[in-house]
């Protein structure tokens, strides 16, 4: 196994040359798709609790969030016999639940079993048989897109980050941009050409063009939505700003997204109905529910993954928190899906179920359940398929 | 090349220049040009090689492109006193005076500006002074009391009074790291401290760690930074900033907490590669139960305990809380003996060929090329192995290699390297009062100090830095720090506005170091630049500026 950095370094002066970044103009309907990666490895145990196991509150005498009360309006949802759903995202996400726009698929992840989060994020992002040597020239997001370039269903990638995240490595141009904070256009386009120009023949020769171009577009976006909305998004911030803003642009523009979310690594305090998880589960929750509204009508062609590289222990550690697990659980979320259920292949929550008597076991691989939603999503073909998760059979979990 | 440069080449050799409008340079045009006949170093175009030497340093070497590129490498960018101590020393006595400081570094106005800019120095607040074992227990005392008022608006002015020194102690520390990054000499060695913070990060948002983020760069980072890796291990594992970042100071038998021991071995060590398993993970684990932050008594051990009791600074082993029984790393048997059995752990993983080529690979990476020759990290991990981890001969076996001279020109700079070689070059003559758009910047370029939430540190690559976005506002970075209205003159508490105006980008240093080296599109751009400001936006945001 070659280390990502390792990798990293062989291959980025050829690949940032020949690699144009365009700017897309999607038509005005069709599949949507956005990934919503939480680095750091969230305790998906505190977001889907498994409330039917006695297991789980002797596993978490600190940390367990107590079962679902049909009389108490404010504690955790009963999504079913099993499964409840965390206070904290109860009103938002919750919501969508309820109007089917949601379904958790417990039991998912990866095979690598590294423990390590940048190690597993990688080899998640890349999306490449384990087995294999690994290619960082190649993320499935970014397979995805040259995929889908061409014809009427160009994928119209753009990741809204600071940095190209691995996942869109690849041949299909990718812009890049944070939302977070946005300014006006910097320059004007004289000083835009000359800037340009100075990089004609150069590797970054597209990273240039397309980065100003991209600065000015958005800008041209967000003047219009402030004038067309009567949405007042001063009252909104972080994540749940930036939601809002990758929602207008992948209404208008952008096809497929990319946007992480940090701060989940909670090996110390991390609470339980209330506390430094739940507040950043709140917050992502009003994000993508705000996310949903943006889009509009297109809320219903589009779907959200939201994943993270693993799960937690499922014991809480010495000091309230949880250490690096395995198995975890993934949100598919959209307006047209078939949601308002718990996914995918399961087990009953106990001791004797726990892989190495420590974590989730992961039933549903992240490749073959991603695989399925796009195969729906597009009609791929078996060839397509392949292409973007090679020797990676879609299983079809029936929400798309 | 453009008249417009030319004129502007003796404006103020290394000063600031007070104009702000065309009309301005139009108006002094004239002057210039007068000035500009007896000029006996004024350039003359495109040149491989610099044809003249230094009239008033004597007869001295000329500067080649390599030469420039190399110390581009060595410091974090050029600037007049580099250039003429390397035409002084030649590069092999001028590697060997960086391998080796001597001190003192600072010129005297920065020197004076960080003696006077500690917050400690006659302001309220004991958590601002002293070593780090003070401040945390003052932190801790004061939090009590907050604490131990009633609920209430006394209650949140006390809370919000503390968090604002805890701003003010965090800032002043980035400041100091600021200005020497800007201003030392010894540019190798601030490099390194950098290079050591990254690769050793902790994140000034956890925990109480902003209050010991600049004993952590001065006690634990800087005296070991050209020293021994194994002492630099073993200080920024006591080091009450670590302890708190990678919850060891949590880690106790009975209660462990593996996350520190991860790291230690997957990043500051061996690599996720480097032949360990989760079995070692747990194991050394284990060997680390019990290093944590002393508090404020030492605690009460039994009589058998108290002999293997460790307190140094505010770090402490708590024999109480650790696992004493037999453990075994990396197929090594370590046996249970207290704290012995942690520098036991630390020596093994230092003296393993995995550690070295581990650092070595993400040295060559940070200094020569994103993908280092393999040749070339082999030799720095035999030198690593050969002289036990130290540093500074595994540096100039970096330095005087022929592959990194093959390897000059094509690094991207990071935006540390970036913002800190743009100020050098721009504000070489006087010394900046604010270091708060630095970090901006910084901020802005996604690379802030002590500000990476993982414990992986900043990546240093081209791929990780040359996206799109982050190309674009890089031109933006350029333009605030050529159009001089940053406020690097202002007091640095906002109290007072200083001096404005730009930077005369187009100096001496650029006709001796840079201007002969340009390439024809950067110098096509600087030729269609409509003011000064527009012409140091351009300089700045080439492809020549933004590689090393």
């Amino acid at each position: 196994m070659i280390s990502r950095r390792r990798l990293l370094q062989l291959g980025a002066a050829a690949a940032l040359s020949g690699r144009s970044v365009r700017l897309y103009a999607a038509p005005p309907s069709g599949p949507r798709f956005l990934l919503v990666f939480l680095r750091g490895g969230y305790d998906a145990t505190s977001l889907l609790i498994p409330y039917s196991s006695g297991f789980y509150y002797e596993a978490r005498p600190n940390i367990a969030i107590a079962k679902p009360d049909p009389n108490q309006a404010a504690g955790a949802l009963a999504l079913d016999a099993n499964w409840a759903l965390a206070p904290a995202v109860r009103e938002t996400i919750g919501a969508l639940y309820r109007a089917g726009q949601v379904a958790f698929v417990p039991f998912a992840g990866t095979e690598d079993l590294s423990r390590s989060h940048f190690e597993t994020q990688d080899s998640i992002e890349l999306g490449q048989p384990l087995a294999a040597a690994r290619n960082f020239r190649s993320g499935f997001m970014g397979r995805l897109a040259e995929t889908l370039t061409g014809g009427e269903r160009d994928a119209a990638p753009i990741s809204f980050t600071d940095a190209l995240p691995l996942a869109f490595e690849g041949t299909a141009p990718v812009p890049n941009l944070s939302l977070k904070n946005l300014g006006k256009p910097p320059f004007d386009d004289r000083q835009a050409r000359i800037l340009t120009e100075m990089y004609s023949g150069h590797r970054l020769e597209s990273a240039v063009s397309g980065g100003l171009e991209l600065r000015h577009e958005v800008a041209r976006e967000m003047a219009d939505e402030m004038r067309t909305s009567g949405r007042d998004s001063i009252n909104t911030k972080g994540f749940e700003l930036e939601a809002e803003r990758m929602g207008v642009l992948m209404r208008d523009k952008y096809r497929i997204g990319f946007i992480d979310v940090g701060g989940w690594d909670t090996h110390v305090g991390e609470g339980a109905a209330q506390g430094v998880l739940a507040a950043n589960l709140g917050s992502l929750g009003r994000g993508l529910q705000g996310f949903s509204q943006s889009l509009g009508a297109e809320w219903h062609n589009t779907v959200v993954v939201v994943l993270s590289e693993f799960g937690r222990t499922f014991r809480e550690n010495g000091n309230r928190g949880t250490d690096h697990g395995h198995g975890t659980v993934y949100w598919v979320l959209g307006g047209g899906i078939h949601g308002g259920v718990i996914a995918g292949e399961q087990l009953a929550v106990n001791r004797r179920t726990l892989f190495q008597d420590r974590d989730y076991p992961v039933l549903n691989d992240y490749r073959r359940v991603l695989g399925g939603l796009f195969r729906t999503m597009w009609g791929l073909s078996a060839d397509q398929c392949t292409k973007v998760f090679p020797q990676a059979a879609p299983t079809d979990l029936r929400l798309a | 090349m453009p008249t417009f440069v030319r004129l502007l080449n003796v404006a103020r050799p290394m000063g600031i220049a007070r104009i702000g409008s065309m009309a301005g340079i139009g108006g002094i045009a004239a002057v210039l040009v007068l000035g500009a006949v007896g000029c006996a170093t004024h350039p003359t175009g495109a040149q491989a090689k610099l044809a003249r030497p230094d009239a008033a340093a004597g007869v001295l070497p000329l500067l080649h492109r390599e030469d420039v590129l190399w110390l581009g490498r060595v410091s974090f960018g050029l600037d007049a006193a580099s250039v003429a101590d390397y035409r002084r020393l030649g590069r092999e006595k001028f590697l060997e005076r960086q391998l080796h400081p001597r001190g003192p570094a600072l010129p005297e106005p920065v020197a004076v500006r960080l003696a006077a800019a500690d917050p400690g120095a006659g302001a309220a607040g004991e958590e601002m002074r002293g070593d780090a074992a003070a401040r945390i227990a003052a932190v801790n005392a004061a939090r009590k009391s907050i604490y131990a008022l009633p609920e209430g608006s006394e209650r949140e002015a006390a809370r919000k009074a503390m968090n604002d020194r805890g701003n003010r102690v965090a800032y002043a520390a980035i400041r100091r790291e600021l200005l020497r990054a800007v201003y030392s000499q010894d540019q190798l060695e601030e490099q390194m401290v950098w290079f050591w913070l990254n690769h050793f990060n902790v994140y000034q948002h956890k925990a109480e760690i902003r209050w010991v983020i600049g004993d952590y760069a001065e006690v634990a980072i800087r005296p070991h930074a050209l020293g021994l890796f194994r002492d630099l291990v073993l200080a920024t594992l006591e080091h009450p900033a670590m302890l708190q970042y990678l919850d060891n100071q949590q880690n106790a038998a009975g209660h462990v907490n593996e996350n520190y021991a991860r790291e230690l071995l997957e990043l500051h060590t061996l690599g996720v590669n480097g032949g360990y398993t989760q079995q070692d993970v747990q194991q050394l684990a284990l060997v680390l139960t019990g290093a944590g932050i002393a508090g404020e008594n030492p605690p009460k051990l039994k009589p058998e305990l108290q002999g293997f009791y460790v307190r140094r600074g505010a770090f402490e082993f708590n024999p109480a809380r650790h696992d004493f029984s037999r453990k075994t790393l990396l197929g090594r048997s370590i046996p249970g003996e207290g704290f012995a059995e942690i520098e036991a752990a630390v020596d093994l993983l230092t003296r393993q060929p995995a550690c070295a080529r581990f650092i070595a690979g993400e040295l060559a990476r940070y200094f020569v090329a994103d993908d280092p020759p393999p040749a070339l990290v082999d030799r720095m991990a035999q030198t690593f192995m050969r002289t036990n981890g130290d540093m500074a001969a595994v540096l100039r076996t970096l330095f005087l290699a022929r592959e990194l001279d093959a390897a000059l020109g094509s690094k991207f700079k990071d935006p540390m390297r970036f913002v800190v070689s743009a100020v050098r070059f721009a504000y070489d003559g006087p010394v900046i009062t604010n270091t708060r758009p630095l970090l901006n910047w910084l901020n802005s370029l996604g690379e802030a100090p002590f500000g990476h939430q993982t414990p992986d540190g900043y990546p240093m690559t081209e791929l990780n830095w040359a996206s799109a976005g982050q190309m674009s506002r890089r031109f933006e970075i350029a333009r605030s720090i050529g159009s001089g209205s940053a406020g690097l003159f202002d007091a640095d508490d906002g109290s007072a506005k200083g001096e404005s105006g730009f930077p005369q980008l187009s100096n001496r240093l650029f006709f001796e170091a840079v201007e002969p080296f340009l390439t024809a599109n950067t110098r096509n751009a600087l030729g269609r630049a409509s003011s000064q400001q527009e012409w140091n936006l351009f300089l700045l945001s080439s492809p020549d500026f933004s590689y090393e």
